[in-house]
C-alpha cells in the first residue's frame, strides 16, 4: 500500500480542524489522478471551468461502469435534481423553485426576516440563565430546522425526530462504512414514510407552506412525481440545515478568532452581510462536490479526464487560490470583488443560498451583540465527521450576560 | 441610493431578486429587471443583494471601500509620477464609458485636476432601461443616473459639447469658447440616434427615436395614452424591445423592417427566424423586407405611415430604430484617424492619427472606440455594447497614468445582452463573421438553447436564448478558437446539432487596405500622409 495521497489526509479526520495546509499542497498541481481513478480539482480557475462545462455531469449513471461500484449508492439527495443534468434539473428546479423564490413567488424569503429575528431572539432569551452554551446544539442546529421545517410545512412537534434521521444521513455522505450504510438507509426509509405521509396530509388540506404547493399548484411544467416530490423534499430538508448549521458554527469560530470582527460586528449589524460573504469564501459549509463526472474527455490544466471517471472539486481551495483572490488566507470581510465559490456556481448553484446568507447574518449579529464578552471554551472544537459537509459538532463558549435585543429599525 | 447590474457578468442566480425583492425582478428565467434608483429605506436590502451577487455585477453608489493601501510603488518613472499627482485630464463624453473611466482615475490613485465634459445636461446616467423599465413605467426617466463607486472629484461642464481638439495646443474647446488644457484626453462621445431621414416626417409629433432620457419621458408619455398602433421602424435590438414593451403595456404594434427578419445583422437570419415567431406569436404585426416610405402627419401629428408592400397604417406613435450615428464630428480637423466609422485606437486605447501614428495623450472608449478586434479577423471594428464601454474605459483610464511598462491591452471576448417577450438573449463573440451556425444545447422550441457560431471551421461567438449561465463556456471556446462544430457529447444536447449556414448580411467592413483601415474612411479619401521615403532621404 503506498503512502496516503494528499486527498487522502484531506478525507482523515485527523485533519478536519484545519484542511487548509493540505488544500495548498494539493493547489500546486491543479487536477491530480488518485490511485482509485478519481481527478480532484483544486484551483479556482478550473474548478469554475468545470462547473461552467457542458460535458460536466451531476450525474452518477454517466459514471464508467468500471467506477460505478466504488462510489457510494446513492444518497438521500440521489433522486432529486442535485444529482440530474439540464434540461431535467432544470425542470425540476423550476418546479420547485416557484415554490420558493422568484419569479412566481418574489417575496417569500425576504418576507421570513422577522420570523428569523424571532426564533434567534427566542433562542437567545434561553441562554440568560446560563454563562456557556453549545452554539452548536443550542443555537445553529435549532434555528435552521425549526426555519425549513416552516418553510416546508413540517409541524413543529415533529422537529425533535429529524436529528434521528438526518444525522445519519450527513454522516455517510463521503464516508462510508457499512455500518453507516445501514443507519443511512433505514433513516431515509423512516424520513422518506414520514414525509409521504405528510404530503398526503397536504393534498387533503394545503396550507401556506411549501409543501402544500408542491403537491397541490400545478404550474406550466406540471408537478413532481411521488418519487422526485421525496427525494426533492430529502434534499431541501438535509441541505437546508446541515449547512447552514454549519456556516452559523464556522462563523462563530471565525469571529472569536478574529474578535476585531466580532467588535465590528457589535458596532455595525450591516457589517453581517460582508462577513457572511467572506465566511462563504474562508471557511464554506460544503468544501467539495465529490462523484461528478464527465460525459466527454476534458482536456484541464494539461491534463485529460477521461469520460466517466470520477471528479471531485475542491470549492474550498479553490476559494483560497491565490491566483484568483489576495491573501487568500486572510479573513477580509472588506474584501472587493468578493467572487467565491461557497455555494457552488452555474447550474446546480445552491437552491437554498438566499436564506441561507439571511439565517446566518441574523444569527451572527446577534450573537455578537447580545453575548457580552464571548468566548471559546476550546479551539479548535470538536468536529463532525464529513470532509465535506464540514464544521464543528459541538462549539462551547462562554459569556459574561445576555443582552437585550436593540432595536436597530 | 442608486443602482445599474452589469446584465453582461448576470447570470441570473437570482440572488439579488431573493434578497431585494423591491428592487430586483426576474422576467422569465433568468432575466433581470431592477429599480436604478431604489429608496434609502431599501439600503439594507440593496447591500445584500450586491453582496450576494455570485458574479458580483452589482454596482451600488459608493459600494467600493477605500483602498487601505496605496498602490504598490513600482517603477514608474518620476514623469508618469508626476502626471499621476498633478496632472490635467479631460474627459470628453459624461456617459457610462466617461464615468467609469473617471472612477478608475481616482480610484488608481490619480489626484491632479480631472473635468468632465457633457453635451447633456444630465449627470451620468444608464440607457439600457429607457427601452426596457421606463417603457413599462416600473422607473422615470429621470430616475436612470449611475451609481457612484467612488468619488471622482471632477469639475463638471455639463450641458456643453465639446466642438473641436487642438492637438498642438492640447486643448479641447468648448461650445461655450472656453479652452481646456490637458495632459491627457479621454474620448468618449458616443452615438446619438440616426434619426428619420425625411426631416419634416421626423418633426411630426409623435415620432421618436430612443437614445437619451428625453426621448424616452416622451415616448412612454405617448404610450400611456393609448395610441391606436405604434409603428416601429428597425428590427434591431432597440426596435425588437420596443415591440416587446409595446405587446407589455397592450398596445398594437406594427415592426416594419427592411431586413428578412429580425435581428439580422447582429444575429443572423437561422436566430432571426426564431425572432420573427416569437415575435409573431406574441401579437406583433412583423412586415420583413418592408420599407417605411412617409410618415404623415395631421395638424402636425402623426397620423398615418405608408409602407413599401403598398399598405396604409393608422398610427400615432412612430419608433424610429435605425442604429447611430457616432459624435465625431468635433474632431474634424483633430490631425485624428476618425470619420463616421469611430476614431481608430491601439489595443490600449490610444487614438491613432490620421498616419496610423499612435498618439501618447489621446485616449478613446466606449461606442465611438474603433478597435482592432481579434474575434472580428482584425478589422477595425467599434462594439457598441455596456460592457465594452466600461472595459475600454477602465483601459483607457489605467493606460492613461501608466508607465508604458505596466500597460493594459483592451481584449475583452465582446458581450451582449438583450431582453425581449420575456426571453434573455446573450450573446459572445463575434456572430456576424460568422458562416455557419448549429445549435448546440437545449431546445429551440422550449425557447431555451444555445447556438454556436463557426467561421473557417472555429468557434467565433455564441448566443444563448434563457441559457445565459452557459455562455462562459462558449467564451473559453472562442478565446481559443476551438475547433466547430463542437463534440456531440454534451449534457442538455440539442437534438440536430448539424451545422448549418448562418445567413448573415453580406459584410461591410472596411477594406483591408493598411491605410484605409487605420484612417478608417473610404478609399477614395486618402488621408494618410505617405512620405517616408521623401523623410527618410531628409533625415540622412
Amino acid at each position: 500500500m503506498s503512502a496516503p495521497s494528499i486527498f487522502d489526509r484531506v478525507l482523515d479526520f485527523a485533519n478536519r480542524a484545519d484542511p487548509y495546509p493540505l488544500y495548498r499542497q494539493l493547489r500546486e498541481q491543479p487536477v491530480r489522478r488518485e490511485a482509485d481513478g478519481t481527478f480532484v480539482v483544486s484551483t479556482y480557475r478550473e474548478v469554475q471551468a468545470l462547473l461552467h462545462d457542458p460535458r460536466f455531469s451531476n450525474d452518477r449513471r454517466k459514471l464508467a461502469s468500471e467506477y460505478a461500484g466504488k462510489i457510494p449508492p446513492d444518497e438521500a439527495s440521489g433522486g432529486s435534481f442535485i444529482r440530474t443534468d439540464p434540461p431535467e434539473h432544470d425542470r425540476l428546479r423550476r418546479i420547485v423553485t416557484r415554490q420558493f423564490g422568484p419569479p412566481h413567488r418574489p417575496t417569500r424569503i425576504a418576507d421570513l426576516e422577522p420570523d428569523l429575528e424571532r426564533i434567534v431572539t427566542a433562542l437567545i432569551d434561553g441562554f440568560a440563565d446560563r454563562h456557556q452554551v453549545d452554539i452548536v446544539a443550542d443555537l445553529a442546529y435549532p434555528f435552521p430546522v425549526a426555519v425549513i421545517c416552516d418553510l416546508l410545512g413540517v409541524p413543529a412537534e415533529d422537529e425533535p425526530r429529524f436529528r434521528e434521521w438526518v444525522d445519519p444521513i450527513v454522516d455517510s455522505i463521503s464516508q462510508l462504512t457499512p455500518d453507516r450504510v445501514a443507519k443511512r438507509d433505514s433513516a431515509t426509509r423512516d424520513l422518506g414514510a414520514y414525509l409521504n405521509g405528510l404530503a398526503e396530509q397536504r393534498r387533503r388540506n394545503p396550507g401556506p407552506d411549501m409543501l402544500s404547493g408542491l403537491v397541490t399548484d400545478d404550474g406550466p411544467e406540471g408537478r413532481l412525481d411521488d418519487q422526485q416530490l421525496i427525494s426533492g423534499l430529502m434534499l431541501l430538508l438535509v441541505a437546508g440545515h446541515e449547512t447552514t448549521v454549519n456556516l452559523i458554527a464556522n462563523g462563530t469560530l471565525t469571529l472569536l478568532r478574529h474578535p476585531q470582527w466580532l467588535e465590528r460586528l457589535r458596532q455595525d449589524p450591516e457589517s453581517s452581510i460582508r462577513v457572511v460573504e467572506e465566511l462563504l469564501r474562508y471557511e464554506p459549509s460544503v468544501q467539495f462536490l465529490p462523484d461528478r463526472t464527465c460525459v466527454a474527455d476534458i482536456e484541464i490544466a494539461g491534463m485529460t479526464v477521461p469520460k466517466g471517471a470520477p471528479l471531485t472539486l475542491m470549492l474550498a481551495a479553490a476559494n483560497r487560490d491565490p491566483a484568483h483572490v489576495r491573501d487568500p488566507d486572510v479573513f477580509d470581510p472588506d474584501r472587493d470583488d468578493n467572487e467565491h465559490l461557497g455555494f457552488g456556481s452555474a447550474t446546480h448553484y445552491c437552491f437554498g443560498a438566499p436564506l441561507a446568507r439571511l439565517e446566518a447574518q441574523i444569527a451572527l449579529t446577534q450573537i455578537a451583540q447580545r453575548l457580552a464578552d464571548l468566548r471559546l471554551v476550546e479551539d479548535p472544537p470538536p468536529y463532525r465527521p464529513s470532509p465535506v459537509l464540514r464544521g464543528p459538532i459541538h462549539l462551547p463558549v462562554t459569556y459574561d450576560k445576555v443582552k437585550p435585543v436593540e432595536i436597530t429599525g | 441610493m442608486r443602482v445599474v447590474v452589469d446584465l453582461t457578468r448576470c447570470q441570473g442566480y437570482a440572488q439579488c431578486a431573493f434578497l431585494a425583492p423591491e428592487v430586483f425582478h426576474m422576467v422569465g428565467d433568468e432575466a433581470l429587471m431592477f429599480d436604478p434608483a431604489p429608496d434609502d429605506s431599501l439600503r439594507k436590502q440593496v447591500l445584500r443583494a450586491a453582496a450576494a451577487c455570485p458574479v458580483q455585477a452589482l454596482q451600488v453608489d459608493m459600494s467600493i471601500s477605500p483602498r487601505r493601501e496605496a498602490p504598490p510603488a513600482g517603477t514608474a518613472s518620476p514623469k508618469t509620477e508626476e502626471l499621476k499627482r498633478n496632472g490635467r485630464i479631460v474627459i470628453v463624453g459624461a456617459s457610462l464609458a466617461g464615468l467609469r473611466a473617471a472612477e478608475m482615475l481616482r480610484s488608481e490613485g490619480f489626484t491632479g485636476t480631472l473635468t468632465m465634459v457633457g453635451d447633456e445636461p444630465h449627470d451620468p446616467y444608464d440607457r439600457p432601461p429607457l427601452s426596457k423599465q421606463v417603457q413599462t413605467g416600473w422607473v422615470t426617466s429621470a430616475d436612470t443616473a449611475l451609481p457612484r463607486r467612488c468619488d471622482v472629484d471632477a469639475e463638471w461642464r455639463l450641458g456643453t459639447a465639446a466642438t473641436g481638439l487642438d492637438r498642438q495646443r492640447n486643448v479641447v474647446q468648448l461650445a461655450d469658447g472656453a479652452e481646456l488644457e490637458f495632459d491627457r484626453v479621454l474620448i468618449s462621445t458616443g452615438v446619438r440616434a440616426r434619426p428619420w431621414p425625411v426631416a419634416h416626417e421626423a418633426e411630426l409629433d409623435g415620432v421618436f427615436t430612443l437614445r437619451t432620457r428625453e426621448d424616452a419621458a416622451g415616448l412612454r408619455e405617448k404610450l400611456m395614452a393609448k395610441p391606436r398602433r405604434v409603428l416601429v421602424i428597425g428590427a434591431g435590438f432597440t426596435g425588437s424591445e420596443m415591440a416587446s414593451v409595446c405587446v407589455e403595456l397592450g398596445v398594437p404594434v406594427t415592426v416594419a423592417q427592411s431586413g428578412p427578419v429580425p435581428l439580422y445583422g447582429a444575429l443572423g437570419a437561422v436566430i432571426g427566424r426564431i425572432s420573427a415567431e416569437i415575435m409573431r406569436e406574441r401579437g406583433v404585426d412583423l412586415r420583413n423586407d418592408t420599407r417605411v416610405t412617409s410618415l404623415e402627419g395631421d395638424g402636425g401629428r402623426l397620423r398615418r405611415a405608408h409602407l413599401s408592400d403598398g399598405t396604409v397604417l393608422d398610427v400615432d406613435v412612430a419608433v424610429v430604430a435605425l442604429g447611430g450615428i457616432r459624435n465625431v464630428e468635433w474632431l474634424q480637423g483633430s490631425g485624428l484617424a476618425v470619420g463616421e466609422w469611430g476614431l481608430a485606437c491601439d489595443t490600449g486605447c490610444r487614438a491613432f492619427d490620421a498616419n496610423a501614428l499612435v498618439t501618447d495623450d489621446v485616449f478613446v472608449a466606449g461606442d465611438v472606440a474603433r478597435q482592432r478586434q481579434p474575434m472580428f479577423n482584425y478589422q477595425y471594428v467599434t462594439l457598441e455594447h455596456w460592457s465594452n464601454s466600461v472595459t475600454q474605459a477602465e483601459v483607457a483610464a489605467h493606460n492613461m497614468i501608466s508607465a508604458e511598462s505596466d500597460r493594459w491591452p483592451h481584449l475583452a471576448v465582446p458581450a451582449f445582452w438583450s431582453l425581449q417577450f420575456g426571453n434573455n438573449i446573450k450573446s459572445v463573440g463575434a456572430p456576424p463573421i460568422a458562416d455557419q451556425i448549429a445549435v448546440t444545447q437545449g431546445s429551440v422550441a422550449d425557447r431555451r438553447f444555445i447556438a454556436a457560431y463557426g467561421y473557417h471551421g472555429r468557434v467565433v461567438g455564441a448566443v444563448s436564448f434563457n441559457l445565459g449561465r452557459r455562455l462562459d463556456y462558449y467564451a473559453g471556446l472562442i478565446e481559443q478558437a476551438a475547433p466547430f462544430p463542437l463534440g456531440p457529447e454534451l449534457t442538455n444536447s440539442a437534438d440536430d446539432p448539424s451545422a448549418v449556414p448562418a445567413e448573415f448580411p453580406e459584410r461591410t467592413f472596411p477594406g483591408y487596405d493598411a491605410t484605409v483601415v487605420v484612417t478608417g474612411q473610404d478609399p477614395s479619401e486618402r488621408r494618410a500622409t505617405l512620405v517616408h521615403a521623401t523623410l527618410a532621404r531628409r533625415n540622412r
